[in-house]
């Protein structure tokens, strides 16, 4: 089948501003997005740009706003987009540097604001340190995140108060903070407690709704809230 | 500008981010250059396992783990390596551990550990627990957790830097001279950098994208090995390139070899358990080389599913509970790319083109050798993927990779660290970009010309039909044929994008020209190998013969742009060459 592609397009060596432009490619039903973009790419125009490498949803590339919606590209499907036009458009509230890259800079440094490495408080011992199949169970969702932005750029709280540190950053957080072996966990909770920390989340659903991983984001920010408000108790 | 750093590292996955650690660690000046954000690297993407001889399931020692190791690669693995391999990965997994790598856990509490392919008990006896593991997203864990530790020890990277060419001081690096640094293209806005060093790194990863259907990422051109080739560095064993049995057909995803740790059976078109025709002992958990050619074997007697080019993988004998624990991403691949639902339908599955077994020779420290007497090529290393040490030998055991990284990534590390104490800053010319800028400018100003994906993809049909799982002399030839042809026509390659912002179209071009390095290579040694050995299948000669080959080759570019061959003796420690029996 013919689909039509409306794609944000933007080139800061040409354009003053984003515009749309259509392209015609033939489909089929299983077709992901990202397969799309390089019939595009490869067939009509190759200075159309964006990021992609894994082509199977693991490496995080890819994040982009697909019919109003932020998703992989190589992980939705025509047949789930229903309908013959699909609209792609780069990641909301970040700085564009051309067609559907952003620049991602400003959403690692926020990654890397919360400790998000493990700080044990005992010295390594000789063979692994122990831990409980429970109590690995209390982060493995967090385990999950690829680092996509998805989640944060489909906040509005982030929208319209860019210094909030974000959903990706909190779910890295909640990584360490319920994990068995950690000892900093109040650390990075001082660093959440702060006015663009978790407060800044309205359980809008946003970001659960995003992530391509399936993480529950939402409920990990409520846990942090929960130790934040249990740690000033 | 010309930037300097003691020590540099050409790419973020689970090789160069371990080896950056040990560089920040010992306050070494250094820094990594990244063509992807090093979480978008694709040892991410690795499922199964990394395997280490902890004994937490069942009895096990590392002297089995480097057995296995040896037999899997048919001989052809250094034994030394193999060794150090086996040995070092207990600590290495260790150390992960304490890094905060979330492993799986046993029920009091240890590093959960499952069954893998050509993994066994004391010497072949069955199958053993040795395979350490985070759900199936091992090599997620492993990135991360790397990448994690280089934020706490304030690793310095330069991100979205495509390195496109070598530095050299007093000569070419086949001849005697020294790596001097790298020229990188900043991928954000066309500039062209500079930066000199004692010591280079290359981490760059595999080529699986020379393969029409392949579990590599878009990313994996083969940069590094390409680069240090056209300085003279040999490409080592390049006729050994591992097809995984399971990958979703036509688009070659991979579903790990961990379904079938974990139990799940391969299947023909009659429901057969086919692998009892080929390997009766370990069944499914044959090595990779004999379980793709079982396959392929399958398809050509008309058991295909159907008839067609695919078997079965079945998973739903496992249960629900089993595949959501321990094989939830690849079980949601096959929904996803497949549209088809595991607990209740079994999964279409045919051979992709998955690893590398050569590349970059080097000794144990990671120093990259440039002849068959191991001559080390002063300030220039290579680890993981890139690398051929070789520890994997003629096929590469599943696990093993990830293994590799760990081991020859921190090795590479502590190598560099003790190597830019006693050397001075190389000098360079001011202007030693030229050739490569000239290179890319003719490339941005060619105004017409051959489209780069029409060459990559007659690359990658050549390359899967006539260098795959099965080769002979007629189709080899066809192949270095046609890699001639597309070499010819690549030197007219233009492209569309003319900018200098974020130009992947000019970038893509470039990595087409590696891959075609690599093809020529590949063919080239593959024709005068005429044995059969691990991944290396000759239909016109099916015998191992190691009287004539038992040796790694060694593939040198020719004054004329020809391929030159050499071969270098394979090191034999403890296990005499036998036949390969599962
Ligand atoms: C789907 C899949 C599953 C796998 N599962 C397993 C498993 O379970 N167990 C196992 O042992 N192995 C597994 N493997 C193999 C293993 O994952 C890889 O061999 C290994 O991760 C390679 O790591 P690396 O560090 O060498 O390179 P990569 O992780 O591939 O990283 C390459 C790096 O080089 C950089 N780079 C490349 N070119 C340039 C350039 N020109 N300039 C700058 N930077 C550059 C990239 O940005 C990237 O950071 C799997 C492989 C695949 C594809
Ligand atoms: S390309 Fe890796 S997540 Fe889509």
């Amino acid at each position: 089948m013919q689909i039509e592609l409306r794609i944000l397009r933007f080139d800061p060596e040409r354009d003053q501003k984003p515009h749309e432009e259509s392209y015609k490619v033939e489909a089929s039903p299983m077709d992901r997005v990202l397969d799309l973009l390089h019939k595009v790419k490869y067939e009509q125009d190759g200075t159309l740009t964006f990021r992609r490498s894994c082509a199977h949803g693991v490496c995080g590339s890819d994040a982009m706003l697909i019919n109003g919606r932020n998703r992989l590209a190589c992980k939705i499907r025509v047949d789930q987009l229903k309908g013959k036009r699909i609209t792609v458009a780069p990641l909301p509230g970040l700085p564009v540097t051309k067609d559907l890259v952003v620049d991602m800079d400003s959403f690692f440094a926020k990654f890397r604001s919360v400790q998000p490495y493990l700080q044990p408080g005992d010295p390594d011992p000789e063979r692994e340190r122990r831990q409980a199949a429970e109590d690995r169970a209390k982060f493995d969702d967090t385990t999950k995140c690829i680092l996509c932005a998805a989640c944060t750029t489909s906040c509005p709280s982030f929208w319209a108060q860019p210094s909030y540190v974000g959903p990706a950053a909190i779910v890295n957080a909640h990584r360490f903070i319920f994990d068995s072996r950690d000892d900093a966990a109040e650390a990075r909770l001082e660093i959440l407690a702060d006015s663009d920390g978790v407060w800044r989340c309205r359980t809008i659903f946003n970001c659960t709704d995003a992530c391509p991983r399936g993480i529950h984001i939402t409920q990990a920010i409520l846990e942090v809230s929960s130790k934040i408000v249990e740690h000033h108790a | 500008m010309i930037r300097e750093h003691e020590a540099l590292v050409v790419g973020a996955g689970g090789a160069g981010l371990w080896a950056a650690l040990e560089l920040a660690k010992a306050g070494v000046d250094s820094a990594v250059l990244t063509k992807l954000y090093p979480t978008r690297s694709h040892t991410g993407a690795a499922q199964g396992g990394v395997c280490a001889a902890l004994g937490n399931q069942e009895e096990d020692h590392w002297e089995w783990h480097m057995f296995d190791t040896i037999k899997g690669g048919d001989y052809l693995v250094d034994q030394d390596a193999a060794e150090v391999l086996a040995r070092e990965a207990i600590e290495t997994v260790i150390e992960l551990e304490h890094m905060g790598l979330p492993f799986n856990r046993t029920p009091d509490g240890k590093i959960d550990q499952r069954k893998f392919g050509g993994h066994t008990r004391n010497y072949g006896e069955g199958p053993v627990m040795r395979a350490c593991f985070a759900a199936d997203r091992t090599g997620h864990m492993i990135l991360q957790t790397l990448y994690q530790q280089c934020v706490k020890h304030g690793v310095k990277f330069y991100d979205e830097y495509h390195v496109v060419d070598l530095m050299t001081e007093g000569g070419e690096l086949g001849d005697g001279g020294r790596c001097a640094g790298v020229v990188a293209y900043r991928i954000a806005d066309g500039e062209l950098v500079t930066i000199k060093s004692k010591a280079v790194l290359l981490a760059t990863g595999g080529f699986g994208r020379m393969f029409r259907v392949t579990s590599n990422a878009w990313s994996l051109t083969g940069d590094g090995v390409s680069l240090a080739y056209r300085h003279g560095v040999p490409m080592q064993d390049m006729e050994f390139y591992q097809f995984h049995p399971t990958g979703i057909v036509g688009i070659g995803i991979l579903l790990s070899e961990a379904a079938r740790g974990e139990g799940a059976y391969l299947l023909d078109n009659d429901g057969f358990r086919f692998m009892e025709r080929y390997a009766p002992k370990l069944m499914e958990l044959a090595p990779r080389d004999m379980v793709s050619r079982a396959i392929v074997q399958e398809i050509r007697a008309g058991r295909g599913i159907n008839g067609k080019d695919y078997v079965y993988l079945d998973v739903r004998h496992l249960g629900r509970k089993k595949i959501d624990e321990k094989l939830p991403d690849i079980t949601d691949f096959v929904r996803v790319y497949q549209g088809i639902e595991p607990y209740t339908d079994p999964i279409p599955i045919q051979p992709t083109a998955h690893y590398a077994m050569g590349g970059i020779p080097t000794n144990l420290n990671s120093q990259v050798t440039r002849d068959r007497l191991n001559t080390v090529v002063p300030g220039l290393y290579a680890a993981g993927e890139a690398a051929c040490v070789s520890v994997h030998g003629a096929n590469r055991l599943g696990t093993n990779s990830l293994v590799d990284l760990l081991v020859f990534g921190r090795r590479s590390g502590q190598q560099m660290v003790k190597d830019v104490r006693g050397v001075g800053m190389p000098e360079v010319a001011a202007d030693v970009m030229e050739p490569v800028r000239a290179e890319i400018e003719a490339l941005r100003a060619r105004p017409k010309g051959e489209r780069k994906e029409a060459i990559r993809k007659e690359l990658a049909d050549v390359m899967m039909d006539d260098a795959g799982v099965y080769r002979d002399a007629a189709g080899l030839e066809r192949a270095r044929a046609k890699v001639a042809e597309l070499r010819g026509r690549y030197q007219n390659v233009a492209v569309d994008d003319k900018g200098t912002t974020f130009n992947t179209d000019l970038l893509e071009a470039r990595e087409v020209g590696y891959l075609l390095d690599c093809a020529q290579t590949m063919v080239a040694a593959c024709i005068n190998r005429t044995e059969s050995r691990g991944a290396h299948s000759r239909e016109d000669f099916p015998q191992r013969d190691d009287v004539n080959f038992l040796s790694h080759s060694l593939a040198t570019k020719g004054a004329d742009g020809s391929v030159e061959l050499d071969y270098k003796p394979v090191t034999i420690t403890k296990f005499q060459p036998k036949p390969r029996i599962y």
